[in-house]
């Protein structure tokens, strides 16, 4: 009698054979602490940061999204620090993606401000005019439901009270309603009157984009000043192409391209400063204007020295000095 | 059709469910494939890009081809048993279940309830009626067989059995998850443990929905509509039981270069690499099977849709290891190349065998002649031209977008933006829904021939074809 005329045994017999492979490959590591380690240096989300990240899921962000920046020179030129294993423990579910038709969001956090945010979710083509990312508007139109926000931090074990609760929720709809909140204006001009004072599924999802990423970017910021204390010569930069014409003729071309969504085709700004004025937040020399590009700001500019490199910088620096020249 | 009192009516029924579920699932497609275009198509919330896409997955794998297989597996399972299904009526009752659960997996996720892992979006209450569903059959399936006058179990029925295991402890151990309320829960595994259990289901998901139930179709369809034996019952036996031992390491060759520890990743590809074995094997074992007799490929028009199906499976199932190799995954990985490679084994493999089988069974169990061979023909070709537009389309568009990601300046920086990148896909996408719009009309001309000979519009078969088991 062979296991091919016992169709109970050979049942039994596959269930054994596909549990091998499991076993080793998903039973083992789950008992393995390092294969999802904990760190201090990451944080769980707030509860604002969660309800946002669960409309991310509701709206299925994940099927064109990635959220895991692989360790590859371009990649980490593009997104940022490679994605580490710590910065997931948080995570039910995951969200690394499979597709990227958009671009990887696990950097996405402080890199632009949040007006930005509010400007390409309520009309994506307003900024990029070839963009295919579908608009969200309407999460703006709808009122967040925090019903269940404290039962989801509970199911996760983030470890806030009821009250920690309450607080983050009014904490953040204080800061996204307050006059002095930088992104009013485009706040404002997305949701409707009777919304503006109250929470909208926008403000959360935003909350979550700012969130993803922010603990690894602190970190390597503050690696980074330790390591500038320790040598502090900084090299004064000059401009290789100060007053040439071809020059500011490219970065003309390279400023339309890349910096024009932000600060106005003409540079004459937008969701960013000015720049064919003399007011400077970071610096007017031309080592200042460097390290603002190349680095970014606080406020919102992106590092640019992946995507652009030096010498497109300097073009850039040479074109907006000739719009102020021009004046 | 009564003879030895088989119950042919779930068979006809989940041909059927079939058949809806491709229609609808294909339209949700060509919607989304213009989308890419055209995103002004994106007119309201359920409609939107993110939700549609996993009513698209979802009811392609599911409402498609799970009622293919659940149709295929309850017609073998008779005629190998040479017994009637053991429980009719509940057969009856899985239909019906069946075809609400897809409804309602439907709409819930247009309603955005959807637990955002990959081919398992259903909400919790969904997964449990799932499970029930699944319980039900294998009732049937290890009742029948229990019962049954054949003493060996042919190959097909060793590929049933494998499914029907392998999917239960799939789908139970992928969707554990805690609920918040009865429209969303929190999976109960966190972030890489979370993305190690998605991709061992996602994959085998792939191996034990999109291979072995079709392989067993291939393996009682291709020798019923040729006469002809199947080459060598050997190599079928070390092909099935390596094939199902290797495909469960190898879900983590979808997580290549992620934050998922190395090793997993590592052992995943070498098992890919093993798994070309025995999926050539079936190959292998399908083309003998034709040897001196390929004069079939023009006179039999089930023999193509076999041919070609294994044909795509093998090409399926080399490519696919060869992309999660490291090197190669680093440049593939999230580009259209893998769209293109999945439409491959789906709308070449899996749909031409399911069809084929259908055009076997259809007959049999009406009594009456196929409607019409040459739209049978113009089904096949249709389909097959559609394909390969889309598939061969998409893989090129992957491999520019790969190189436009890949490509820097003399200075080290970027050359490309990632908006640029995406501006350079639109005339390959067009191309995608042109092809996509071809294999639509391909699929319709498929249902009508279905119909039509469900209907009774052939000739009577003759008394002796109606009577080869």
């Amino acid at each position: 009698m062979s296991v091919y005329s016992k169709p109970i045994t050979f049942a039994l017999l596959s269930a054994v054979v596909i549990l091998v492979g499991t076993f080793i490959t998903l039973f083992i590591p789950m008992m393995l602490p390092s294969t999802q380690p904990v760190s201090d240096y990451i944080k769980p989300y707030t509860a604002i940061e969660l309800e946002g990240r669960d409309i991310y899921i509701r709206e299925g962000c994940n099927n064109c999204h990635t959220q895991t920046v692989r360790p590859l020179r371009t990649e980490v030129a593009r997104y940022g620090e490679y994605s580490k294993p710590e910065e997931f423990a948080y995570d039910r579910p995951f969200l690394w993606g499979s597709r990227r038709t958009g671009p990887d969001l696990n950097r996405v956090g402080g890199k632009y401000p949040d007006s930005w945010h509010y400007k390409h979710m309520n009309d994506p083509r307003s900024m990029f005019a070839k963009s295919n990312m579908p608009a969200y508007g309407w999460l703006a139109k709808r009122k967040l439901d925090t019903k269940y926000s404290y039962r989801k931090v509970s199911i996760l074990g983030y470890g806030y009270s009821e009250s920690d609760v309450r607080n983050q929720i009014e904490e953040y709809r204080k800061k996204v309603t307050s006059a002095d909140y930088p992104a009013r204006a485009v706040r404002e001009s997305v949701t409707p009157p009777e919304l503006r004072s109250e929470l909208t599924e926008m403000d959360a999802i935003i909350a979550y984009l700012q969130k993803l990423g922010r603990d690894v970017k602190a970190l390597k910021k503050k690696e980074m000043r330790m390591v500038a204390e320790a040598s502090p010569v900084t090299a004064s930069k000059r401009n290789p192409f100060a007053g040439s014409k071809k020059a500011a003729e490219e970065g003309e071309k390279i400023f339309k391209k890349n910096c024009a969504v932000c600060h106005g085709e003409d540079a004459e700004g937008g969701i960013g400063p000015n720049l064919t004025d003399d007011k400077w937040r970071y610096g007017n020399s031309d080592s200042d204007l460097y390290t603002t590009i190349s680095e970014g700001s606080p406020n919102g500019m992106p590092s640019w020295k992946g995507k652009l490199g030096n010498e497109a910088i300097w073009k850039v620096i040479t074109f907006i000095r000739s719009q102020r020249e021009q004046d | 059709m009564k003879e030895n009192g088989y119950d042919y009516s779930v068979v006809r029924g989940f041909a059927f469910s079939a058949i809806f579920w491709l229609i609808v699932g294909l339209l949700v497609g060509l919607w989304l494939a213009a989308e890419m275009i055209l995103p002004q198509l994106n007119l309201t919330p359920w409609l939107s890009f993110g939700r549609l896409r996993v009513v698209h997955t979802n009811g392609l794998a599911f409402g498609f081809a799970l009622a293919g297989i659940f149709s295929c597996t309850y017609y073998i399972l008779q005629r190998l048993t040479k017994v009637p299904l053991a429980f009719p009526r509940l057969a009856r009752f899985h239909l019906w279940l069946f075809n609400i659960a897809i409804a309602l997996a439907a709409l819930s996720l247009f309603a955005g309830m959807n637990t955002s892992k990959e081919y398992a979006e259903l909400e919790w209450p969904l997964d449990v009626g799932i499970v029930i569903m699944w319980v039900i059959f294998a009732i049937n399936v290890f009742g029948t067989l229990i019962k049954r006058k054949e003493k060996q179990m042919y190959i097909s029925l060793w590929y049933i059995i494998a499914m029907t295991v392998t999917i239960a402890v799939l789908y139970i151990v992928n969707n554990l998850e805690v609920p918040v309320n009865l429209f969303k829960s929190y999976s109960i595994y966190a972030g890489a443990n979370d993305a190690n259990v998605e991709w061992w289901y996602g994959h085998n998901a792939v191996g034990f929905v999109f291979t072995v139930p079709i392989l067993a179709m291939f393996y009682y369809f291709l020798p019923k509509s040729t006469n002809l034996p199947i080459y060598s019952h050997r190599l079928s036996i070390i092909a099935f039981w390596s094939l199902v031992f290797g495909y469960l390491w190898t879900g983590a060759h979808h997580l290549m270069l992620t934050p998922l520890p190395e090793w997993i990743q590592t052992v995943a590809i070498a098992f890919s690499i093993f798994l070309i074995a025995p999926s050539w094997g079936s190959v292998v074992n399908g083309y003998y099977t034709m040897r001196g007799n390929w004069d079939q490929m023009r006179t039999n028009y089930l023999v193509k849709f076999f041919i070609f199906g294994i044909t795509f499976y093998g090409l399926q199932t080399v490519q696919g290891p060869t992309q999660g190799l490291r090197t190669l995954t680093a440049f593939f990985h999230y580009t259209d190349y893998i769209p293109g490679h999945v439409h491959m084994g789906t709308m070449g493999w899996v749909t031409m065998i399911i069809s084929a089988s259908f055009y076997y069974m259809m007959p049999r169990i009406t009594g009456k002649e196929l409607y019409s061979i040459k739209l049978a023909n113009l089904h096949f070709w249709l389909i097959l031209v559609g394909q390969l537009l889309f598939t061969v389309t998409l893989w090129i568009a992957g491999i520019q977008q790969g190189a436009m990601w890949k490509a820097t300046n003399p200075d080290g920086s970027l050359t490309y933006s990632f908006l640029e990148g995406v501006v350079a896909l639109y005339p390959y996408w067009k191309i995608r829904l042109i092809g996509g719009l071809i294999y639509f009309v391909g699929i319709v001309v498929f249902t009508y021939n279905l119909i039509m000979t469900a209907r009774g519009a052939g000739v009577k078969l003759a008394e002796t074809r109606a009577q080869t088991a």
